[in-house]
């Protein structure tokens, strides 16, 4: 049998995209010492705004500009409830996913209640024929600019050293003058635009469409990848592309010959239980960030 | 020359209480101020302020004779103010580097390199050895402590406030730290110095201001003064205190420094206390008990009896099996053999709740885990007491209220009932704790390490309302690595060795010398008094 292993891979890189940018968006959000449940909804809100944007105006960019002032704005929504108010941060996350998907479905209802969806304009791939370098912006975006500058600020800026000062010691990052609240703030709303772009880029890249449950437990997925990846940027990304791998995996097996005897259900199960062995086997020992899922108020 | 920095009028009031009552102050380039008090006294209030963490409600903070206004600690970081808590605020997954440059960085790019040669700069400044890359989560205590201060330098401190910084150091870094801060005087640094550890004072300060209940009582030259003088000064009764010998070494200083505080509320306190000691029935009967460690037994066939209207020590050098005493007693442990007797009643099967009802009391040495942290100062005094304010199945918030009003005015506690309790300073949560044994009037108490990390003025509280409860009849057990304390309260006293008592003396007439010997394990010829 010939295994079309650069198809593989090309998927992969597809698959492994909103991933990246959603879990990096998890990932700014956890370092500050916010558990963003919300990332499932804000994903949601992004593929459904980008892709009412494109087929309104036809224009794909446009889209990712709206995407990302919906995610900005579920980023202030979270900070309000978190940072602001105070709320437990699992009941503010799943509060805000539940409203961002219901919202966005009771819209697309208002919208096209007869059910039939336009195609909207979406994003080309680069370098087609090209292989495995055939492949949306987006992911090359995310792989050769998002990710190793996300790794630079958080290394080597003050605005990084901050978010992880927040995240692991707020009194001490009060006593070093940061404004803590407004750091989480800006924490939360870069994170959820970055989450809202991965969002995006399965209405305006993969599909062209916007279906119904479509992000389909991506952003879950990304939480899972933060703490597997130990809140470092390459180790998330390494498990997104992990992933992508075992995911594109079972897409090519689906339509090989040869499996066609294995039951569906099982094959799409399969990334998923690859994510759940790793975590167990790798994310068991972590140490989370010291101010995990604590609100900061001033002895 | 100018004051370097200079409180003027600051008032500072939280609710009906004043925390800090028109202070003055002011601190010389150079001179390290020492700022005494008990605790509550409104010393960290006024620390707080200067360091512009909290903001006065009136009066002015003035830096080289100018106004500064402080909204935050970056105000006080540019006026050259720089503070070293107790609680360092330091990131530990950080590395000192990386600490240092949060403060004062912006959002751009860091500098790594320039703030390294600046870490070493600083460190060299004070006098010892940092390592820049090293993460602060694996550094001593010490070490930390050193970090703080060189942070404080980063930003061209001129005054730095160092809160109980010896509090947790061992004696070697204490002398590293009064070596920084004498260099750093030397430079023509400012420093305000808050300590409990009086001798400490009497070494490094050029001056000390003292603060009692939200004034400044007293501001004199530290030259000549002697703990005892500044351990009445704090307590208010320098009417009373009698003048040490000259020449005493410097932990006998502040032993008697204690001894006369202590001796203030029950004057003649120890050797001629007429001790309310009657029957020779035992409150407290310890018998034969032993605890199976890992090889060797933890607690070794022990036994003691402590009898009504008797103070028992035990004392230790500590991890020789108090804890594990104590542990069983107040019924944590179940013990592997022996008996424990309250008033003649067994209670060696007995759980904690049925231990307290046949009439032990306990105090034990964890505070904050003696208490349940998120509740009320009410809440936590009745904790051990529902059933008395119960009907059916309610409680009864009436008998509760007019319950803990009663206990918190006896046992001045100064806080509100429906304050939380993790709110309290240590005297005050161990005076809630006290409240609520005692309260019981249990027959037997057993109190252990009762005045770790108060201050004077708490600790001779808890020793007062301990020697009411002998008088009242019942026998206490106390449990402490302070000899001073032992033989200052006590009656009897016994040492505990490897997990056995390996000997007993009478209080009165024995000397630290004789105890330690005897803590040592040196059983020859000791013990002979009982």
């Amino acid at each position: 049998m010939d295994f079309p292993l650069l198809a593989v891979l090309a998927a992969t890189l597809t698959i492994a995209t909103p991933l990246v940018w959603a879990a990096l968006g998890a990932l700014i959000n956890e370092r500050a010492g916010i558990l963003n449940l919300g990332i499932e909804g804000t994903m949601y809100a992004g593929a459904f705004v980008g892709f009412l944007t494109a087929v309104t105006t036809g224009n794909p960019y446009l889209g990712l500009g709206t995407a990302v002032v919906a995610g900005l704005a579920a980023g202030a929504l979270m900070g309000l409830l978190t940072v602001t108010l105070g709320v437990n941060q699992h009941v503010a996350g799943i509060g805000t996913t539940l409203l961002l998907v219901a919202a966005c479905d009771f819209t697309n209802r208002l919208l096209f209640a007869t059910g039939t969806q336009q195609a909207a304009a979406s994003f080309e791939r680069w370098f087609p024929g090209l292989g495995v370098l055939a492949q949306y912006p987006m992911t090359f975006v995310a792989f050769l600019v998002l990710a190793p500058v996300l790794w630079w600020v958080l290394r080597s800026t003050g605005f990084g050293l901050r978010l992880h000062a927040v995240g692991e010691n707020p009194e001490a990052a009060d006593a070093a003058g940061i404004p803590v609240a407004r750091t989480r703030y800006a924490a939360l709303m870069l994170g959820s635009a970055l989450m809202a772009v991965g969002g995006s880029f399965l209405t305006l890249s993969l599909l062209g469409s916007f279906t119904l449950d479509i992000v389909s437990g991506r952003g879950w997925i990304c939480i899972a990848l933060v703490i597997f990846g130990r809140w470092k940027v390459w180790p998330v990304v390494a498990g997104a592309l992990l992933f992508g791998f075992t995911d594109a995996l079972q897409l090519q097996l689906a339509i090989t010959p040869m499996f066609s005897g294995v039951p569906n259900e099982l094959l799409i199960a399969f990334p998923y239980l690859v994510v759940i062995a790793a975590l167990a086997v790798w994310g068991r020992k972590v140490r989370y960030p010291g101010a995990y899922l604590t609100p900061y108020r001033r002895a | 020359m100018g004051p370097l920095a200079e409180l003027r009028g600051i008032t500072k009031t939280f609710g009906a209480v004043v925390a800090n009552d028109s202070i003055d102050l002011r601190v010389l380039p150079g001179e390290v101020l020492a700022l005494l008090g008990e605790n509550g006294a409104g010393k960290s209030t006024l620390t707080r302020i200067l360091y512009g963490l909290s903001q006065a409600d009136s009066g002015s903070i003035l830096v080289d004779g100018t106004e500064i206004r402080m909204h935050g600690p970056a105000d006080a970081m540019a006026a050259g103010i720089g503070m070293v808590t107790q609680e360092f605020s330091l990131v530990d997954t950080m590395t000192v580097t990386e600490n240092l440059m949060l403060a004062g960085s912006g959002l751009g790019r860091v500098n790594r390199s320039a703030a390294k040669t600046k870490v070493l700069e600083a460190a060299a400044r004070i006098g010892v050895a940092i390592e820049p890359d090293a993460v602060v989560g694996t550094l001593s205590v010490g070490e930390r402590q050193r970090v703080e201060i060189v942070k404080a330098l980063f930003h061209d401190c001129r005054l730095l406030i160092l809160d109980e910084p010896t509090a947790v150091l061992v004696p070697q870094d204490v002398a590293v730290l009064f070596e920084s801060i004498r260099r750093l005087t030397a430079d023509g640094m400012g420093v305000i110095f808050i300590s409990h550890k009086l001798h400490e004072v009497v070494e490094i300060a050029d001056r000390v201001s003292i603060l009692r209940r939200g004034r400044i009582v007293a501001d004199v030259p530290a030259e000549g003064l002697v703990p005892a003088q500044i351990a009445a000064m704090m307590v208010g009764s320098a009417d009373r205190v009698t003048e040490p010998e000259a020449g005493s070494a410097a932990d006998t200083v502040e032993a008697e420094a204690l001894a006369t505080a202590v001796g203030l509320e029950v004057p003649g306190a120890g050797v001629e206390q007429p001790v309310a000691q009657v029957s020779r029935s035992g409150v407290l009967d310890i018998d034969r008990i032993t605890l199976a460690g890992t090889g060797k037994p933890l607690l070794d066939e022990v036994s003691l009896t402590v009898h009504a209207g008797e103070i028992v020590g035990v004392a230790g050098v500590s991890g020789n099996g108090q804890t594990e005493l104590v542990s069983v007693l107040c019924g944590m442990t179940p013990a592997s053999s022996g008996a424990v007797r309250v008033d003649g009643a067994d209670i060696t099967r007995l759980d904690v709740t049925k231990r307290l009802r046949a009439g032990l009391g306990r105090l034990t040495e964890d505070r904050r885990g003696s208490v349940v942290l998120n509740l009320s100062v009410e809440q936590n005094l009745v904790l051990e007491d529902l059933d008395r304010f119960r009907t059916g199945p309610f409680t009864s918030r009436r008998r509760i209220k007019e319950h803990v009003a009663g206990l918190m005015e006896r046992f001045d506690i100064r806080a509100k009932p429906g304050d939380p309790i993790r709110s309290l300073s240590g005297g005050n949560m161990q005076k809630v704790l006290l409240a609520r044994a005692i309260a019981r009037e249990p027959k037997a108490l057993v109190a252990s390490q009762p005045t770790r990390g108060l201050d004077v003025g708490a600790c001779e509280y808890v020793y007062s309302q301990l020697r009411a409860l002998r008088e009242r009849g019942a026998g206490v057990l106390v449990i402490s690595e302070d000899l001073d304390e032992l033989l200052g309260l006590c009656d009897r006293i016994v040492v505990m060795v490897s997990g056995r008592i390996v000997g007993e003396v009478l209080a009165a007439g024995t000397s630290r010398e004789e105890l330690g010997l005897l803590m040592t394990g040196m059983t020859a010829g000791a013990g002979a008094h009982s």
